[in-house]
């Protein structure tokens, strides 16, 4: 039988899930026999090449590309895993939930204290850009999410523990201290 | 500003307990509660601005801000939508050239929403400061406007008169009546003093076997044993108070209304038997901010019955001291829950309180209170003139007397009817002139969404209890765009919010409701109302979140196939609209919002 | 005089003071029913509706029903366990509970239950509300985003006349808690850390000290909420 193969993105995150992903150590050596991992920051694959087993989010969706990259990673992977605080509800990007979307662009690039360089007062508006949404959508509101591992990060040993759960088949445990959100 | 302020506080013994009266006069006075205000109100009263702005912020009613010189209220509850509400504020819109929500630059008008206001038989209607404005149309509202430009008082625009003591010089209102049937106990006719005379020639525990006897249920519409409260309040110690909970908010009631224009000195007689009864020196009448334009009319009544001696001292030589105030309330409607009327007649927000202790051990001020609904008062006084096995002989083996049903929405012949208990569902239509029915609304919005198979049933506490609110639905109504989510607005705006699962479930229940109606939902959004409406309904502290998920509960129950029509049969769904999420940022930044998926 | 009954919950033979609230008599006799708004010899709100037990066939809220002689009590059933789920869950959705930016994070009551009941993802969709954070007064920043309104503060805090500092604004959807600033200027630091120490969420915070406890020392890292209760009395 062939490895299960594994994709990962991060979306409206800050690469600390897959830092996370990481802190599992030499446990990655482990992880190398018993997967295969296609598109990925970890391998640097920029688009699917293959069909997925397995999806890894980080990151909620702030922007058209987010939408564009999880709708993907729908279509090519069998089962999704929202990973971290910022894919399950938006996370520190959310904060800006609730606040009008305008207001936010005006305090980043107009009014905010560190906008002295921004002499024309321009608000990015260049068509290659992503289009910014109206809030901080978490995943599960964009397409169907099979899991969820929360924590900001989520420990490295809740995601070995995930992982290889789902790869095994095996029954998931969670110890009290592994489930954080913080 | 402040001296008049000052003279208000002063007028009602700088009492905290008085709150809702202080800001209710600086709100008339004044058209709103204004900062200053409060730092007054706090200082005099010896409580910090946070408690008075508590009490403030509670009731819809009260607002911090001018409202407009004319401020009208629109009802926008269930009927009046039916009714014609619609071009009603298309017109209102188009003339004062403002949106609902909001007042004209120059102050003069003010247009906003408001709960139902106990006129589903006459509906469009309206407060316009505090003056009722029904059966509006696109011409009435031509005419209101003309007349707000041409400065004209709120009362000179009232054109014609109702009927009965309506037309009274206190009441002046165009309020109709509309009674359509009498019935032996309340609407059959009436002589101040009868039952008060007899009461008082016997002791009080005999009046309150009377009543125990007679098998008369709180009319309310929970049908708790009146006699047995009664019973339970006259046996704690100390100073005992009556409550008259005449806060008529259910949408679709409006019996109160009438009994207090037609039978207001049967309420204060029947208030009197049960102060005499359990005790009591005072009585209050908690009249719902709605009935304002009842007050003088109902003030007039009290001195009446003053000079008469049927109220004050000694009354009718028995030695026996009662009095009645009223309390004003300011629009909320779970202060018609016994205990947060309670809570609102101390001033203070009405939020229902925990029990136990029950309003008879610890009621009004922390004593043992009566809280009785005014129709159960004015059945109380016919009690006591026919006597317990009369009365009893009314009605069905568990549902003693007869019941006022305030019957509305599509049918020929809205309006009051005294009804003996027991009559069915079908015979009820029959008697309203309604047809093609869909449904009926049994109780209001708390109440249950009744199918045609179940018509053959019976109104009566055993089988389908009811305050009066009796709401007929055409076959041609959207059920759950028209009326669930209508009904679900109006529980998601009138908690309280002090219990969480109450402030929030109806919101998430409303949202739940919304998704469907739009389009979005899916199957499992069906089983998750149902699974949830459970969970309020388990978890709740008050009547008003026990009984908030009924719009859907008993819709997805009674009406099943209108929400399978309406889902898809799907996993998942996202109601995620990217090219209605990105129009905002696109705009401000000045690009263009086209989406290439 | 105290009069002793006997009770059950979940069958466990259980004793307690006629009166005694149930929740109080529960923890006398190590079981933890877990609730956000209660605090001992307080005059409880019943808001949070997080202990809602059945009691003889109906359910009722721990926190306000008193102990009564003969009540069979059921509290961690698996009706009652999903029950609280879902509350902590819509608590969660209602507010903007940001636990990676809180200072409370770690010794949050809400967290706290969260991790309980190991709450991955809420079953209700996030309201994402704007609320205002209020940070005008010298010692307190009030983060309204945080509350779950259960008057702990509005019940315990007052000032040196027995003044509220705290109350509700609003009502239904709109509610929010409020300060009163002209009172809220004349809080000891005592007050404050005492304001921020009951309040069960990262609501209220005390200026200046932050953070005080890295993680893996904080209340609940290691430490399931009521696990305090249940191991004392074993």
């Amino acid at each position: 039988m062939s490895k299960p193969i594994i994709a990962t993105t991060s979306l409206a995150g800050c690469f600390g899930c897959h830092m996370a992903i990481l802190d599992i150590d030499a446990r990655i050596l482990q992880l190398i026999d018993l997967v295969e991992f296609n598109k990925s920051p970890i391998d640097d694959i920029k688009t699917f090449t293959k069909e997925c087993d397995i999806g890894i989010i980080e990151g909620g969706c702030c922007n058209s590309e987010n939408i564009h990259v999880l709708k993907e990673f729908r279509k090519h992977c069998k089962i999704l895993i929202s990973l971290g605080e910022c894919a399950i509800m938006g996370g520190l990007p959310a904060l800006r939930n609730g606040i009008p979307v305008k207001e936010c662009l005006e305090e980043a690039y107009l009014n905010g204290p560190t906008v002295g360089r921004n002499t024309e007062r321009i608000l990015p508006n260049d068509e290659e850009l992503p289009m910014i949404l109206d809030k901080v959508y978490p995943c599960h509101e964009i397409v169907k999410i099979d899991y969820y591992l929360p924590g900001c990060p989520p420990k490295a040993d809740l995601i070995w523990a995930a992982v290889v759960a789902l790869v095994t088949g095996d029954e998931l445990n969670i110890p009290y201290e592994l489930v954080k959100f913080d | 500003m402040k001296e008049k302020i000052i003279s208000i506080i002063k007028a009602h013994g700088t009492d905290t307990a008085r709150l809702m009266d202080i800001l209710l006069r600086v709100q008339a006075e004044f058209g709103y509660v204004s900062t200053e205000a409060v730092s007054i109100m706090a200082t005099m009263l010896h409580i910090s601005e946070v408690d008075v702005v508590q009490t403030l912020s509670f009731y819809h009613f009260f607002t911090t801000d001018a409202v407009g010189k004319y401020a009208v209220y629109m009802n926008n509850s269930l009927v009046s939508c039916m009714m014609g509400m619609k071009e009603v504020v298309d017109e209102f819109e188009k003339q004062a050239g403002i949106k609902f929500g909001s007042k004209t630059p120059d102050g003069l008008i003010g247009l906003y929403y408001t709960a139902c206001i106990g006129m589903n038989d006459q509906e469009p209607a309206a407060l316009i400061n505090g003056i009722v404005f029904t059966e509006l149309n696109r011409e009435k509202v031509r005419n209101i406007v003309a007349d707000m430009k041409a400065g004209k008082s709120v009362n000179d625009m009232v054109a014609v008169i109702g009927d009965g003591i309506n037309a009274n010089p206190l009441m002046k209102s165009m309020v109709k009546n509309n009674i359509r049937k009498s019935g032996p106990v309340i609407l059959a006719d009436y002589t101040l003093g009868i039952g008060i005379a007899k009461a008082l020639t016997t002791d009080s525990k005999s009046v309150i076997k009377e009543v125990k006897d007679s098998n008369l249920r709180g009319r309310g519409g929970a049908g708790f044993p009146t006699g047995m409260k009664w019973d339970f309040c006259s046996r704690e110690t100390g100073v005992h108070y009556v409550l008259c909970n005449a806060d008529e908010g259910e949408p679709g009631t409006f019996k109160d209304r009438v009994l207090l224009t037609e039978r207001a000195y049967m309420v204060f007689e029947g208030m009197t038997i049960g102060g005499y009864a359990i005790g009591a020196a005072e009585g209050i009448l908690y009249l719902r901010n709605e009935y304002t334009y009842m007050k003088a009319y109902l003030e007039n009544v009290l001195n009446d019955m003053r000079t008469k001696n049927f109220l004050g001292n000694n009354i009718l030589g028995k030695g026996f001291n009662f009095d009645i105030r009223i309390q004003m309330g300011a629009g909320a409607y779970v202060c018609g829950e016994e205990s947060a009327l309670i809570e609102s007649s101390e001033g203070k927000r009405g939020e229902p309180r925990n029990r136990p202790p029950f309003p008879v051990q610890k009621g009004y001020k922390g004593k043992p209170t009566i809280v009785n609904n005014v129709e159960t008062f004015c059945s109380v006084v016919r009690i006591s003139e026919k006597g317990a096995s009369w009365y009893n002989a009314i009605g069905t083996s568990e549902s003693a007397g007869t019941k006022l049903l305030s019957i509305s929405g599509d049918c020929k012949l809205p309006g009051v009817y005294e009804i003996a208990w027991g009559m069915s569902i079908n015979e009820m239509l029959e008697m309203v002139g309604a047809e093609n029915v869909q449904t009926v609304q049994v109780a209001g919005p708390s109440g249950i969404c009744l199918p045609p198979k179940q018509f053959d049933r019976k109104i009566a506490l055993e089988d389908l209890p009811t305050g009066g609110s009796m709401i007929v639905i055409g076959q041609h109504r959207d059920l759950l765009k028209d009326v669930v989510l209508n009904f679900m607005e109006f529980f998601a705006d009138e908690s309280c919010g002090s219990c969480v699962t109450c402030r929030s479930f109806n919101m998430i229940l409303r949202n739940a409701i919304e998704k469907i109606v739009d389009g979005h939902g899916i199957k499992k959004d069906v089983e998750n109302m149902l699974a949830w409406s459970e969970i309020l309904r388990k978890t709740t502290r008050c009547g008003l979140g026990q009984t908030s998920s009924n719009p859907i509960s008993t819709t997805i129950k009674n009406f099943r196939e209108l929400y399978d029509a309406r889902v898809k049969d799907v996993d998942y769904q996202s109601d995620f609209d990217m090219q209605k999420s990105v129009l905002a940022s696109c705009e401000a930044v000045g690009r263009s919002s086209v989406v290439h998926e | 005089m105290s009069e002793t009954i006997k009770f059950t919950i979940d069958g466990k033979e259980c004793q307690g003071t006629k009166g005694q609230l149930l929740v109080d008599a529960a923890a006398d006799n190590g079981v933890y029913i877990p609730v956000l708004c209660h605090m001992r010899d307080l005059i409880p709100a019943g808001s949070c509706r997080i202990c809602t037990v059945k009691v003889n066939g109906r359910n009722m809220a721990a926190c306000t029903t008193p102990a009564e002689e003969g009540m069979a009590v059921e509290n961690n059933t698996p009706e009652f366990l999903d029950i609280r789920k879902a509350i902590v869950e819509m608590l969660f959705v209602e507010g903007n509970h940001f636990c990676p930016a809180c200072e409370k994070s770690g010794n949050c009551d809400l967290q706290a239950l969260g991790y309980k009941y190991q709450m991955m993802v809420p079953r209700f969709p996030y309201a994402f509300e704007r609320r205002e954070i209020d940070a005008t007064t010298p010692k307190i920043f009030l983060e309204r985003n945080r509350c779950i309104f259960c008057k702990r503060c509005v019940r315990v805090i007052k000032d040196e006349e027995g003044r509220n500092i705290f109350a509700f604004k609003g009502r239904g959807n709109t509610l929010e808690i409020n300060i009163d600033r002209k009172l809220a200027a004349t809080m000891t630091d005592e007050i404050a850390q005492k304001a921020m120490d009951i309040c069960p969420v990262g609501c209220i915070l005390k200026k200046e000290i932050g953070f005080v406890n890295p993680i893996g020392q904080r209340k609940y890292d290691t430490m399931p909420i009521g696990s305090d209760i249940e191991n004392n009395h074993q």
